[in-house]
């Protein structure tokens, strides 16, 4: 578990101090994957490194498992750091160590026996799929593989709670699959809390359980992706699954948008929402999956020109949230790109 | 000194060819042995300092800016003072090192302190170029700041304190030759008295190839340490020797 109360840091003093996190609080539960996510320069490293209290928050307080952090003394971080697995923004590999001695050296931190040792990174080597590149030095590994020896090594002590900073930006589609898969697994295994930060929305979607989105130092928006998903009115549920684009309807039909805003959505609601209204309803484009369990996404339909209010009724019974299409699906574009 | 022993100090007078081996490799043998000597106390006391120095920086594990200020201070005179100066300047302190100002241990004294000076330096900027997440990497995997000073800053800058020592040993052989004018003899002591004061062109000839001849088998050395000890040239390298191996046996295959 991680709880944050409060954490404010702030960097330099007087005129020129600059408030990087204000008084922020959320709570990650055993077992969840906790995503933040925010444009360059939000916070979120130095989220990261007040949690492991790398920095020293300016006030508030940091506890996992129950432990307040933030009122350690260094010796005593040094202590409580082992149970925080950390996987850095650059993969932060020693470059002149190979992939095992890089994933030994927590082990050898805390003065683990050499056979011991050996037995635990083979392990985790292997847990991360790098059993064969044990020797291979960092130069010699891909980012990806660079990332999961990371990842390994963050886990040798045992961590009940793990901060990964941006473990999957940078890396092609199939490499963050692997790694999302990795932590997902290593959740259900270990049920381990995960703060997983990123800038990359369709790794949230894959990873999370919660989301919160930060920007200059403030949570702006928060909750359960699912929630987040099914709330019309909700950015950073649209910043999620955003609008692509759709074909153009007939002349005489009008696009509308309807969005999943609840769990029970019918599998056959074109067949009931052409029924309720009376007229043909053509299908323009959709998107629509199922994330943790709940179908989720959105669909442009083209309809005849009917009253507003009919459709937006007929829709809401069924659970879909209508809306008149706008112009053009650029805004909401936009929208993923100033969240990202 | 006791090669020398068996030669009159009389002007104008040569060396006679067959005599120069026995003149010249004891002398080389004293040169060896005070850049060895210094080199050891150089690189005990000079990695502990550049690795304290560093980290009392701004940005270090235990930043301490006064404390900083007065140790750079320190070393930066150790630093600008001509050798020949600093050696006259602690005859009272080499004295009550070593009981004596000539010979081998009296230089030893003056070439130590220069040479941690210059290695003091050499050993914090090596620090510098480590990247600084290394640190916050080791402290985050539970390291006590020792153990970060070790595995995360030293070992990680090990080829590029090399390169830096092997400067630092050139210098050092530089170093001995001047020290060499206050008795400590040695391959610069043989050239400056033999080859100088006494015009023996001869001896002078055989000093200057010998001193190259050391400094370039320095160089060669710590140029093969630097690149056993980065692991992307020394892997690059076997991958092209395996390479060469495999050709080779295909073209035996063929043959
Ligand atoms: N040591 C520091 N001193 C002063 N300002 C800092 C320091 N570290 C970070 N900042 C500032 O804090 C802000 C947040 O930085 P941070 O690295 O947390 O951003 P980020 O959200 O991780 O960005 P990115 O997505 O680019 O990694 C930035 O404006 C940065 O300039
Ligand atoms: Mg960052």
């Amino acid at each position: 578990m991680i709880g944050l109360q409060q954490l404010t840091k702030v960097y330099g003093h007087g005129a020129d101090a600059t408030v990087v996190l204000d008084h922020l609080d959320f709570r990650v539960d055993t077992a969840e994957i906790f995503a933040v996510v925010g444009p360059s320069g939000a916070g979120k490293s130095t989220l990261a490194a007040c949690v492991n209290l790398l920095e020293r928050p300016t006030s508030g307080s940091v506890v996992v498992n129950g432990e307040v952090l933030s009122d350690l003394s260094e010796a005593e971080l040094q202590v409580a750091r082992r149970r925080i697995g950390t996987i850095f923004q650059s993969d932060g590999l020693f470059a002149r160590r190979t992939a095992a001695q890089n994933v030994a050296l927590p082990l050898q931190y805390l003065g683990v026996t050499a056979a011991e040792t050996r037995r635990r990174v083979a392990e985790l080597l292997d847990r991360v799929g790098l059993a064969d590149r044990a020797g291979h030095y960092p130069h010699q590994l891909s980012g990806g593989q660079r990332q999961r020896v990371g990842i390994a090594r963050a886990l040798a002590l045992k961590p009940s709670v793990l901060l990964s900073d941006e473990a999957t930006s940078g890396l092609d589609p199939q490499s963050t699959e692997a790694i999302v898969s990795l932590l997902k697994e290593l959740r259900d295994d270990l049920g381990l809390s995960i703060l997983f930060i990123t800038h990359e929305m369709d790794t949230v979607l894959k990873v999370a359980d919660s989301v919160a989105r930060l920007d200059h130092g403030h949570i702006v928006e928060s909750g359960r992706i699912v929630d987040l998903l099914q709330d019309p009115a909700s950015d950073l549920g649209r910043a999620l699954r955003p609008w692509r684009g759709h074909t153009e309807p007939e002349t005489g039909e009008t696009a509308w948008q309807l969005a999943y805003a609840a769990k029970a959505v019918p599998t056959d609601w074109i067949t009931q929402l052409s029924e309720r209204l009376g007229v043909p309803v053509s299908l323009l484009g959709a998107s629509i999956e199922t994330i943790n369990g709940a179908t989720v996404g959105h669909a442009t339909v083209g309809l005849p020109a009917i009253e507003a209010h009919r459709v937006v009724a007929a829709a809401e019974e069924l659970g879909l949230a209508a809306e008149r299409a706008s112009a053009g699906a650029g805004d909401e574009i936009d929208e993923l790109e100033r969240v990202a | 000194m006791s090669a020398l022993a068996g030669f009159g100090v009389l002007a104008n007078q040569t060396v006679p060819l067959n005599e120069i081996p026995a003149l010249v490799f004891p002398a080389l043998g004293e040169t060896l042995i005070m850049v060895g000597i210094t080199m050891a106390i150089v690189v005990i006391v000079g990695i502990p300092l550049g690795s304290i120095i560093f980290n009392l920086a701004p940005g270090g594990l235990f930043e301490n800016r006064s404390l900083h200020t007065v140790l750079s201070w320190v070393i930066s005179i150790g630093r600008s003072l001509p050798f020949l100066i600093l050696m006259a300047a602690i005859i009272p302190f080499t004295r009550f090192v070593t009981g004596t100002n000539i010979g081998i241990p009296a230089a030893v004294v003056p070439m130590s302190i220069a040479g941690i000076a210059f290695f003091t330096r050499i050993v914090e900027n090596s620090l510098r170029s480590i990247p600084p997440s290394y640190a916050r990497v080791a402290k985050a995997s539970g390291a006590s700041n020792l153990q970060v000073i070790r595995t995360a800053q030293l070992n990680e800058a090990v080829p590029s304190i090399i390169g830096g020592l092997t400067i630092n040993t050139i210098a050092m052989i530089e170093y001995s030759a001047i020290a060499g004018t206050i008795g400590a003899g040695g391959i610069g002591y043989v050239a400056v008295t033999y080859g100088y004061q006494r015009f023996d062109n001869t001896v002078m000839g055989v000093t200057i190839v010998i001193l190259v001849a050391t400094v370039a088998a320095v160089q060669l050395i710590g140029d093969r340490l630097v690149r056993f000890t980065t692991p992307q040239l020394r892997t690059s390298t076997r991958a092209g020797s395996r390479r060469a191996t495999t050709l080779r046996t295909k073209t035996a295959v063929q043959a």
